[in-house]
């Protein structure tokens, strides 16, 4: 039996490997980017209001900050409470052109201890969890020039 | 009445002040009951420190909590029935953690309005063990929902990031950090309605466990039963009333941000972009500061103390620089000098803050503004802060609620 493999949000990111892109929205009125999408409505409070568009945010970023999780988070996130709880680490990247913070798990592996400020991320595809039929992916940071 | 006189003491005034009549708590805790409970206690202390009968409040504002049903949904009528149904005017709001601020703003529209005299403001929680978690259902349009489902990212993992990003950018420490709870954890000591009335060491935190790196159990502030009130009326009122000099409510600031929103805020998976549109002036926390400087006429080297929402010790230094009591970066600095601490220029927190509380959210805002009138009053004991003319409370609801009133007596 093989899982099915679904985004975890439909539409907030597409692509295989170095294709792989989060994806926002544009206003065709303004120019104004968002993440995550809107599509029904800009928020810029100095625009009419355009046609929303969708497009691929910037591959690479640097990071803005970094955390991780000790503890098992409640419900809707997704753990086997049977398992023993393996911390993960959380990345809030600045990406340049978009000039925004778009936050994300890191890969699996990386700690707090091997990033910091600044340091250069790119996003990749990657499983958030698996239940009995599907395996719901979701976007991770990696290091650029990962240890 | 010599017109002179009342003319100097009016000039001392604003046209929009309210006088806080009284102020009470529910002590904070865990003590397994429900949220009217506390609210009714708390109230009725409110209504007998005012002098007031509640037969004679003319309207209610309830502080809603999402974690008692129904109820806390429309918690004015709730408070309001347990009292004894009596007419009032009610209302029932909902800000999040700044919930207890709209309150206070409803209440003291309508006594501006003239719509009522006498307005009884109430917020009580009754708390869940852990991690505060979104309501239940399958709620992909709910950000809050998003935030854990596909990234995990409990409130403190937020408190994580801000820290992490202040080490990096300004040079705290975990030192300085371990340092505001000490700091709190002494004042909270001190006060009868804390929660945590033991002092802190430095070592103590350092020991914790790590919940977020980089902080720990004692650097975040944990979930609490608790309840607050105010009686809140018109100064012509309070005048009447055998109070000519009470404390007064002089500004309260709920804006929201200003796009784009360039502070990733909880429970926000991304900043806004500000590639078209500038950022605002200020961020947000500091616009929160600002209109209520704005609104009071009063600038922040006035203040005798202040009450901010140390929802993490990081969080708190952050705080101390969008109130304008430092530079940016300054945080630190400001805090090791010992200026924030008790004796010290403005101390901040003199309550024990949610350190020594931990959070009752709906209570949360409003027991910031019965530490203020305790303090202006000068009846805070063994926590006061000598003298106190001015203070401000600070705070911040999800989903963007500002909250910031200013006192002055
Ligand atoms: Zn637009």
């Amino acid at each position: 039996m093989t899982r099915q493999r679904t985004p975890v949000v439909a539409d907030w990111f597409s692509g295989e490997g170095e294709n792989f892109r989060l994806l926002g929205t544009r206003c065709s009125a303004c120019g104004s980017v968002f993440f995550p999408r809107e599509d029904s409505y800009c928020r810029n409070p100095g625009c009419a209001g355009g046609e929303l568009a969708e497009v691929p945010l910037s591959k690479r970023g640097r990071v803005w900050s970094y955390t991780d999780g000790r503890y098992r988070p409640p419900a809707p996130y997704a753990s086997d409470p049977e398992q023993e709880w393996e911390p993960y680490t959380l990345v809030a990247v600045e990406l340049e052109a978009e000039r925004m913070v778009v936050l994300g798990q890191a890969v699996p592996g990386v700690t707090p201890g091997q990033l910091a400020v600044g340091t250069e991320v790119e996003v990749v595809p990657g499983v958030l969890n698996e239940d009995a039929d599907t395996t719901w992916t979701t976007w991770h940071w990696k290091p650029v020039n990962g240890r | 009445m010599d017109d002179l006189a009342l003319e100097a003491g009016e000039r001392a005034m604003s046209a929009r002040d309210v006088a806080v009549l009284g102020a009470a708590m529910h002590p904070w805790g865990k003590w397994g009951r429900g949220f009217v409970e506390y609210g009714v206690k708390a109230a009725r202390d409110a209504l007998a420190d005012a002098g007031v009968d509640w037969r004679d409040v003319g309207s209610i504002v309830g502080a809603d909590t999402v974690r008692g049903g129904y109820p806390g949904y429309v918690s004015g009528a709730t408070f309001a029935k347990a009292l004894g149904w009596q007419g009032a005017r009610v209302t029932s709001v909902y800000a999040a953690c700044a919930s207890g601020a709209q309150a206070v703003q409803t209440a003291r529209t309508q006594i501006l309005a003239g719509l009522a005299d006498v307005v009884l403001v109430v917020g009580a929680d009754a708390a869940p063990k852990g991690f505060f978690r979104p309501a239940g259902g399958d709620r992909p349009d709910d950000p809050d929902w998003l935030r854990f489902r596909v990234l995990g990212a409990t409130n403190p993992a937020y408190f994580g990031l801000y820290a992490r990003r202040r080490m990096a950018v300004h040079g705290d420490t975990l030192a300085d950090f371990a340092q505001v709870k000490v700091k709190n954890a002494a004042m909270g000591a001190l006060n009868p309605y804390a929660r945590y009335r033991k002092t802190v060491t430095t070592e103590e935190v350092a020991a914790s466990a790590v919940v977020a790196d980089p902080l720990r159990l004692l650097d975040i502030c944990a979930t609490s039963d608790g309840a607050a009130a105010l009686v809140l009326s018109s100064v012509d009122f309070a005048r009447r009333h055998g109070a000519p000099d009470p404390v007064r409510i002089r500004a309260v600031s709920t804006v929201t941000p200003e796009y784009p929103q360039t502070v990733l805020d909880l429970p926000d998976i991304a900043t806004d972009s500000a590639a078209v549109a500038a950022p605002p002036a200020r961020p947000f926390r500091a616009a929160i500061a600002h209109a209520a400087y704005e609104e009071a006429g009063i600038g922040p080297d006035e203040l005798s103390l202040a009450e901010v929402y140390d929802l993490s010790t990081a969080l708190e230094l952050q705080w101390y620089e969008d109130l304008a009591l430092c530079g940016e970066g300054e945080a630190a600095k400001l805090l090791r000098d010992g200026a924030t601490a008790l004796g010290g220029r403005v101390p901040v927190n003199a309550s024990g803050g949610l350190a020594s509380f931990g959070e009752a959210v709906p209570a949360q805002a409003i027991a910031q503004v019965c530490e203020l009138t305790w303090q202006l009053r000068g009846t805070a004991g063994a926590r006061q802060v000598p003298g106190a003319r001015v203070g401000i409370t600070a705070n911040q609801g999800l989903f963007g609620h500002g909250s910031s009133v200013i006192a002055v007596r």
